[in-house]
């Protein structure tokens, strides 16, 4: 058992979404609710383990026992496992609210969101560059039916805008998967770290394209500058559940880019060392003032959390092209804070909506809500650890890759956008909660009060930000390992590999 | 025979391009299968092209690299579906929003609007 426990995040959701599509758990959406707590905790059991496993030693899992470079490889190290964990908690926060009702607005909802989750888990642990082509492809799957899930002009509209570009996006990822396969003769990620060191100069331009190519795909995902305009309507039309979920989709991108663009084309890469580092700098900052100017001017919460993710990819791809890698540690660690956060923003921008009525998120006078100190208490407590004020993890994390940025090149950039992003994000949040707390007219609304699932969807997700500072030096710890494992161990696994140190 | 392949590639590339690029959602999946097409041809070609040579060993002294092959197949399957999903979500949209555009209205009617409900 132990030794299958890398593979058991990517098949425990799949089987039981393909369970939950058959006869006992079919058409009943209780049973369907239960099958999913069950397999959240499951889940959670199973990345605890991962983590605890993969501190001591990385693990590499031969699927089907094919011997590696050709068979295909699972890679758990510690990132990988951190980004599982995330993602469990995060689908777990999201379950929760979803079962307060959301889910039963269309069919599937379980079944899809499982798949998405191993989607999701999949392109985390993958070793095999097609393979996650091929993750990325289940997890969008599962996200398109997600997103037009409960139906509507807008999610339809988005749907279409969102589906096309990732189509096209897919295409590309295969035109540079090709491309790679034709010059560097592998497409398992640690092989082909060791293979870009050596690389003949006639191939380097051809092999460059390809590199660049992969920029775009995984830039379309993570929403990065040119590349972004797709997200505030993707996000702001989602149902909560599914755009709590989704607040992880970006993270999947910016993952890549990190493994990819910041690893295996890195510094160690002969010919083709940083060919994208000198396209993410500008862009990263472009992304930060955009995002920026987008959190000034949202008209609603849901908008205004859209514009908040969008800063988040900016100041991750800020943090991760400080010359030596030195700000990753911090930027694992703001990913942590800021998935979580952002998750549970989108949550409560949809119960602050329902109970608003008409008026829903929007920034306009509405009759009183029906728990003003209970929202008011959490978006007040969200708003500050999505801001970085300091009892929250914002806090540290911010602080910690402004610590990074200290006396290098482009320090003066990084500390300034990042501020004023900052105070931005104060401008903006406080504007929202002015006009959705006491911007008021009229009686209050006779909207039904928010469920206690819902509610404790929120403070699950929102009580993991005090948590990361109270834990805050065993996370960095962690997370610092796990950035310089990244960053110096791909030698290490492919020698795993190759002596077959495989289950 | 690589000129022509590649020509090949390079025009339904061309055109998967443009038409994506287009207005109505009937020309914009038009493109991404024609995308699609040349995007299985590219994987195919990169494992280089070889006449008469077997994907398994044995059976001939020049064989062909059997990787993309089976990189291919797991492309056009993929594709497959998502072009089909692509298809009902642009009907749906048709349905939906009552223009077959990709904004849900073409932009010169926007001074009288339709269909606003």
């Amino acid at each position: 058992m132990m030794q299958h426990l890398v593979v058991l995040p990517i098949l425990a959701p799949m089987l039981m979404a393909v369970m939950m599509l058959l006869p006992p758990l079919q058409n009943t959406i209780y049973r369907q609710r239960i099958a999913s707590f069950f397999t959240m905790l499951v889940m959670l059991g199973i990345a605890i383990l991962l983590i605890i496993t993969s501190s001591e030693q990385t693990q590499v899992y031969a699927l089907g026992g094919w011997q590696p470079p050709f068979g295909i490889v699972l890679v758990a190290d510690r990132l990988a496992s951190m980004m599982v964990l995330l993602t469990t908690v995060l689908g777990c926060g999201a379950l929760l609210y979803a079962s307060a009702g959301d889910d039963n607005l269309g069919m599937y909802f379980h079944p899809l969101f499982l798949f998405q989750l191993m989607g999701i888990n999949g392109a985390f642990l993958t070793g095999d560059i097609f393979n996650l082509f091929v993750f990325f492809e289940i997890l969008l799957i599962a996200s398109y039916a997600l997103l037009i899930h409960g139906g509507g002009k807008q999610k339809t509209l988005a749907s279409v805008h969102y589906v096309s570009l990732n189509l096209v996006g897919s295409s590309f990822f295969l035109f540079a998967l090709g491309i790679l396969y034709g010059t560097l003769g592998t497409l398992n990620i640690a092989d082909m770290a060791d293979a870009a060191s050596r690389l003949e100069a006639q191939e380097a331009v051809l092999a460059k394209t390809g590199v660049l190519l992969l920029l775009l795909v995984f830039g379309l995902k993570a929403a990065l500058l040119p590349l972004h305009f797709w997200l505030t309507k993707t996000y702001s039309s989602a149902s909560a559940p599914v755009a709590a979920l989704f607040a992880i989709m970006t993270k999947v991108g910016i993952y890549s880019i990190f493994r990819i663009h910041g690893v295996v084309f890195g510094e160690e890469a002969g010919l083709l060392a940083n060919t994208a580092l000198p396209w993410i700098w500008p862009m990263a900052i472009l992304t930060l003032i955009i995002g920026t100017i987008g959190l000034i001017g949202s008209s609603s919460l849901k908008v205004l959390t859209a514009n908040l993710v969008l800063i988040s990819v900016g100041t991750l791809l800020l943090a991760m092209v400080i010359p030596g890698g030195i700000g990753l540690g911090a930027a694992l660690y703001y990913m942590l804070h800021t998935t979580l956060v952002s998750g549970a923003l989108f949550l409560l921008a949809d119960m602050i909506g329902k109970q608003r009525g008409k008026a829903a998120d929007r920034f306009v006078p509405a009759r009183p809500i029906q728990q003003p100190g209970l929202l008011g208490t959490l978006f007040f407590l969200a708003a500050l650890a999505v801001i970085g004020m300091p009892p929250m993890s914002g806090f540290v994390g911010k602080v910690m890759i402004l610590q990074a940025a200290n006396g290098t090149s482009g320090m003066i950039w990084i500390w300034s956008i990042i501020l004023i992003s900052s105070l931005a994000a104060i401008i903006a949040l406080s504007r929202a909660g002015t006009n959705l707390f006491w911007n008021l007219c009229g009686d209050k609304s006779d909207e039904l009060a928010s469920s206690q699932l819902q509610i404790i969807a929120v403070v699950l997700l929102l009580a993991c930000s005090p948590l990361l500072v109270i834990f805050g030096a065993q996370v960095t710890e962690f997370t610092d390992t796990a950035a310089r494992q990244m960053l110096h161990d791909y030698p290490t696994i492919k020698a795993m590999m190759n002596a077959g140190i495989t289950q | 025979m690589e000129a022509l392949y590649a020509l090949c590639v390079g025009v339904l590339t061309t055109c998967g391009i443009f038409l994506t690029l287009r207005g109505r959602t009937f020309p914009v999946v038009m493109g991404m299968t024609m995308l699609s097409y040349a995007v299985n041809l590219f994987l195919f070609a990169s494992g280089r092209l070889t006449i008469n040579g077997p994907a398994i060993l044995g059976f001939s002294v020049n064989y062909a690299d059997p990787l993309p092959q089976a990189l291919v197949l797991t492309a056009i399957v993929i594709g497959f579906a998502m072009t089909a999903f692509v298809v009902i979500l642009a009907m749906r949209a048709r349905a939906d929003l009552g223009d077959d555009h990709v904004d849900g209205r073409a932009p010169d009617s926007s001074e009288t609007p339709k269909n606003q409900s």
